[in-house]
């Protein structure tokens, strides 16, 4: 079976004074069953790669292959095999859910009904709501019922639960899953670390348009070296910074760097590593002002890997 | 529902069988009609304001025989005697000012003539009034007859008046074709240039195209549904004429209805030429004004183009609107056979069509 989606050395640059380079030479391996997440902070070129596998963007240079096929060469075959939901599209307000369905029906040779769709989101009560009518996440929840009443053996989804309440953002993960327990494949973008931890297969974090890393969530976080994360910070510490370096030697203690005004240490034991700790600080006459432990989680690997935080890491041009 | 289960075999074959094949431009033009008739306002515009039109404009241009007829006549014992002498026909409001206030009356058009009276043994007057008025020179040549009556002069030939005011010869007629050309070209452009503008900003036209809707039937489907909307608007609008002034249909109606969908069609199509690459309400609303505009004024909605200067009679004619309403005037009033527009007809078709075609290639949707 081929992968769903194939990108080799993707380049999307935006003219411009100075042209803007979105994308820069980002490779990208889909294969068919899996859920897959592009990870990264706003402005990562997520967007620009998604749409451009969507056919809605052409690539400045690069190849992409959709479902073993090319855009330009089979655009009607694609687009009846995928569904799309774009980061912000407003429905037309004054149409029902029910006639807003129909209507995207009637775009493809085959598919399912509208009141099967409105069952996989959960909005048959709604079905006669005028879209104006529903809360963000019903929205939501039918931009993607669009995306599946053609029956797509590919979903696209681009930021799907940005904005949304927790409990609609379960629903909408509900929806995926049961999607990609089908035997589908979904693609889609997010700049929630949980999200992509707990829906996807796989996860490619992207950052300046560039994949930084790839494999399931569960290998990303391995790749830190330890399972366990150990914040803290020091009260009132005058003198000379503590070197991050000197933490990393103490046991059970894989590596160390300085985060905001604390130290943050990627252990693999914490109950080796709490205590070596204790003793040090103690040895050094520094006083703790706060100390948390947590697992590890994708965005320890993004900041390990890009030496900043999602939330502040807007893409800065360069 | 297995979780095992892979595609192709999942919970959807019941409904992957074949189904009733749904028309995407059936459902684009019902969407359309539904969007439009869910919008209380914009069903008041279309249908609504034509008909306010016809009644403001109806009223304030009705044709009125010339019953009154408001004369100065500048304070003399002459003039006295001249006011005296037009007062004898009701058909003059006679006034008596002193010089001043007859030259301003005149300059503001409160009077249509003054009369200055000579003192002298036989009679001489003077007339004041702006030949550049209608009603101003009807009103000399009114007040200069009466005069010279009274002053004895008799009339060698003998003459009678039949009056004539037939339905099909009044301002309320030529205005008619005039604002169903005028509403035709207006509900083209702004209905579908702006429905089309909207979409766009809402990232609804990029979410189409992702979607293997044909560009041609959406296109298709936004400019028939245009047509649709303007069936009861101009049915309404000649029905409302009809009773409201008499105003009838001389030709054949069926040539009418065509002429009236081939406008639809054709402004709708231009509608979309000027929407195609717009990104903002405010640049779409700059270029439909741009483009109205020199219809507005020269197509002769209100007054018949052949008043402008013959240089620019090439250009008038080539606008879409002078076209539609010379053609809606010829079977409305003249009662020419649809055969006879052939030459407005394929010009209006050509519009249309070469605008669409033009949309259709230059369209931008995202």
């Amino acid at each position: 079976m081929p992968p769903a989606i194939r990108c080799t050395n993707l380049v999307k640059r935006y003219d411009g004074r100075p042209p803007v380079d979105a994308v820069r030479g980002l490779d990208l391996v889909v294969e068919a069953g899996e859920c897959f997440g592009m990870l990264g902070p706003n402005g990562a070129g997520k967007t620009t790669t998604i749409e451009i596998i969507e056919g809605l963007l052409t690539a400045t240079s690069g190849e992409v292959e959709v479902l073993g096929r090319h855009w330009g060469r089979h655009d009607q075959d694609i687009k009846q095999r995928i569904g799309i939901s774009l980061q912000e599209t407003r429905l037309s307000e004054k149409l029902t859910v029910r006639e807003t369905l129909q209507l995207f029906r009637s775009f493809y040779r085959q598919g399912i009904e509208p009141a099967e769709a409105m069952r996989e989101v959960s909005l048959e009560e709604k079905a006669d709501v005028w879209v104006r009518k529903l809360s963000g996440g019903q929205k939501q929840r039918l931009a993607v019922a669009c995306a599946l009443v053609g029956d797509p053996e590919l979903l696209f989804l681009d930021e799907p639960t940005t904005g949304l309440d927790p409990q609609s953002r379960r629903q909408l993960w509900d929806i995926i899953r049961s999607f990609r327990e089908r035997g589908r494949t979904v693609l889609l973008t997010t700049h929630y670390m949980d999200e992509a931890e707990r829906l996807c297969d796989r996860v490619a974090i992207v950052d300046r348009g560039k994949v930084i890393a790839l494999g399931s969530p569960r290998e990303l976080i391995a790749s830190l070296g330890g399972e366990h994360v150990i914040d803290f910070s020091l009260l009132n510490h005058n003198g000379p910074l503590l070197d991050p370096a000197e933490f990393s030697r103490l046991p059970a203690v894989e590596s160390a760097r300085l985060d905001g005004s604390g130290y943050s240490l990627s252990a693999t034991e914490p109950h080796l590593a709490l205590p070596a700790l204790l003793g040090f600080l103690k040895q050094r006459g520094c006083e703790l002002s706060s100390l948390t432990t947590r697992h590890a989680s994708l965005e320890d690997v993004f900041v390990t890997l890009a030496g900043r935080h999602l939330d502040d890491a807007e893409a800065q041009p360069s | 529902m297995s979780l095992s289960s892979t595609r192709p075999v999942d919970s959807h074959d019941a409904s992957r069988a074949p189904q009733p094949r749904q028309w995407p431009l059936v459902q684009i033009m019902l969407s359309r009609l539904r969007e439009f008739y869910r919008e209380p306002e914009a069903v008041f515009w279309a249908y609504g304001f034509p008909m306010l039109m016809v009644v403001g404009l109806g009223i304030a241009f009705r044709n009125q025989p010339v019953e009154h007829i408001a004369v100065d006549v500048q304070q003399s014992p002459a003039g006295e005697r001249a006011a005296e002498a037009l007062a004898k026909n009701e058909k003059f409001v006679v006034e008596v000012n002193d010089s001043e206030v007859c030259r301003r009356r005149l300059r503001t058009a409160k009077t249509a003539v003054v009369v200055i009276a000579e003192e002298s043994s036989a009679p001489k007057y003077e007339y004041l009034y702006d030949p550049t008025r209608p009603e101003s020179v009807l009103a000399r040549g009114a007040v200069d007859d009466a005069l010279q009556r009274a002053a004895g002069r008799i009339d060698p030939a003998a003459t009678s008046d039949v009056e004539i005011d037939e339905p099909g010869a009044r301002y309320v007629d030529f205005l008619v074709p005039g604002l169903l050309g005028m509403s035709l070209m207006a509900g083209g452009l702004w209905g579908v240039g702006f429905l089309t503008v909207d979409m766009r900003i809402r990232k609804l036209l990029k979410r189409l195209l992702a979607t293997p809707m044909s560009k041609s039937q959406f296109l298709a489907g936004v400019m028939l549904s245009r047509l649709i909307f303007m069936v009861p608007e101009v049915v309404l609008l000649l029905i409302f004429a009809r009773l409201t002034f008499g105003v009838k249909v001389e030709g054949s109606l069926l040539a009418v209805v065509g002429l009236i969908l081939l406008g639809a069609v054709s402004f709708a199509g231009i509608g979309l030429l000027v929407a195609c690459r717009a990104k903002t309400l405010e640049a779409v609303s700059g270029l439909m004004n741009l483009v109205m505009l020199p219809m507005w004024l020269l197509s002769g909605i209100f007054f018949s183009p052949d008043r402008f200067p013959a240089a620019a009679q090439p250009f008038i004619k080539a606008l879409p609107l002078t076209q539609l309403i010379d053609a809606l005037r010829a079977v409305m009033l003249e009662g020419l056979p649809i055969a006879t527009q052939w030459a407005p007809i394929s010009m209006l078709a050509a519009w249309g069509l070469v605008s669409f075609i033009l949309a259709l290639r230059l369209f931008r949707w995202t």
